[in-house]
């Protein structure tokens, strides 16, 4: 396959959800020629494509990857839980309201992802991922709506911004009452 | 923009008295176009079964109107609002309740029945309503002979049975499986595509997303709409 060509089957296939720009593609073709996992099947053509496919070591690897379970361990940086991590340890962040946008937020991104999906119903592949994005967005406000149930019991009714700290320290036993 | 379905008009509902009284639905306005689908969210105990019930004539509101087709429900008579139940309504409750000593297939012939349709098409019907759930072959079961959510599928097809023009779900998928789930609600917007109005109350955002607009509802009260365009009542008052 020609890299252009392992472009497009890479964005066809996920729905141009993670566009790839073409020197992408290049820049790890030949890091992967480089580690031995491909080659080039022959010279440029006229147009100057060079063709590639994968070698013994390339296939093996490729099992290895189907094999094995994606790497979770590493968190990857989360804007949404910074920003509400920072806000309930700051004074003056009106907290439940930081919480009711990003729902409305989010919860708007999940109906247009549902709509993309109604009509991608043929499009295994393509579908598979706005599912994958859709439980995402899910998981998302479930979360939101958790936090804005703790921010009701933890804090009470009348907000009072000087000990926004403080609530952090308030007992079960205060909390439930 | 087409006349509203259902429209609650500044409705407040009350329970209980003294120390147990409870503001179920307090102020709360909110209309349903034929054609839209709109969802309910909120805690539980936020008034969505309220909303529902009083939408579906089978609470009252102690303030405030509620108009199905622009007719004020106050206004009819125990009869006629009967009558409007059986023909216009569509309900699946939050605790199905499905006719022990009747088949699926009867349970959902049951209100065109009622409606005076011919046995035979209230049939035929019916058995169309349960393929459109999936569960056409368990026409004969009784419900105690089915699991869980082949029970709400049941319950689903008789609220869609019929030429029903709103549709009132209280979490409709509640006992499903996702990929079920997700055929219960594709049927739900294909109604809504084709004309009705519904009203669905669900804890999922999966499920919501389905809908025009998500209602949320905090202590019997709309504090946030979802959809487009949003009003500005809803802009003011979220976050309060
Ligand atoms: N018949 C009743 N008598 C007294 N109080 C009631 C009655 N029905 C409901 N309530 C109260 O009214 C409030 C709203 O109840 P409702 O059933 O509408 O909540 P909900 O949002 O549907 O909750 P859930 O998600 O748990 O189903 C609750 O505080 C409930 O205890
Ligand atoms: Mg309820």
């Amino acid at each position: 396959m020609y890299g252009a060509q392992l472009r497009q089957e890479f964005e066809s296939r996920t729905g141009g959800t993670w566009p790839l720009n073409v020197g992408q593609v290049y820049t790890t073709l030949s890091r992967l020629e480089r580690d031995g996992f491909v080659e080039a099947s022959g010279a440029a053509d006229e147009e100057g494509r060079i063709e590639y496919r994968l070698t013994t070591a390339g296939r093996a690897e490729v099992q290895r990857w189907w094999s094995a379970p994606v790497d979770r361990g590493q968190t990857p940086r989360d804007e949404l839980a910074i920003k509400l991590a920072l806000a309930v340890t700051l004074p003056g962040v009106d907290v439940p309201s930081v919480v009711q946008t990003q729902r409305t937020a989010t919860m708007r991104h999940l109906r247009d992802l549902t709509r993309l999906k109604v009509d991608a119903t043929e499009d295994l592949a393509w579908s598979l991922v706005l599912e994958s994005l859709v439980f995402q967005a899910e998981a998302e406000i479930r979360w939101l709506d958790h936090i804005e149930s703790r921010l009701a019991r933890v804090r009470p009714t009348r907000p009072d911004a000087s000990s926004t700290a403080g609530h952090r320290r308030t007992t079960d036993a205060e909390a439930t009452r | 923009m087409t006349a509203p379905m259902l429209q609650l008009a500044d409705v407040t509902r009350v329970h209980g008295e003294g120390e147990a009284r409870v503001i179920a639905l307090d102020g709360v306005s909110l209309s349903v176009a034929p054609g839209e689908l709109v969802a309910v969210m909120g805690p539980s105990g936020s008034g969505k079964s309220t909303l529902l019930n009083v939408a579906g004539a089978l609470d009252l509101p102690d303030q405030g109107q509620v108009l199905v087709e622009g007719q004020d429900l106050a206004s009819l008579s125990p009869r006629e609002l009967a009558a409007l139940r059986r023909r216009r309504l569509g309900f699946v409750f939050q605790d199905l309740n499905l006719i022990p000593s009747l088949t699926a297939v009867e349970n959902v012939a049951l209100p065109l029945e009622l409606d005076g349709v011919s046995a035979r098409t209230a049939r035929r019907q019916a058995s169309d309503a349960l393929e459109s759930v999936g569960i056409r072959d368990l026409a004969s079961r009784f419900p105690e002979e089915m699991s869980g959510g082949q029970q709400q599928r049941a319950a689903i097809a008789r609220a869609l049975v019929g030429e029903r023009r709103l549709v009132l779900a209280d979490e409709p998928t509640g006992a499903l499986d996702s990929t079920t789930g997700e055929a219960v609600l594709r049927v739900l917007r294909e109604r809504c595509d084709d004309g009705a109005a519904g009203l669905l109350v669900t804890h999922e955002a999966r499920h919501a997303a389905w809908a025009d607009r998500v209602v949320f509802l905090r202590d019997g009260k709309v504090v946030d709409t979802t959809g487009d365009p949003a009003s500005p009542e809803s802009l003011l008052t979220a976050g309060a």
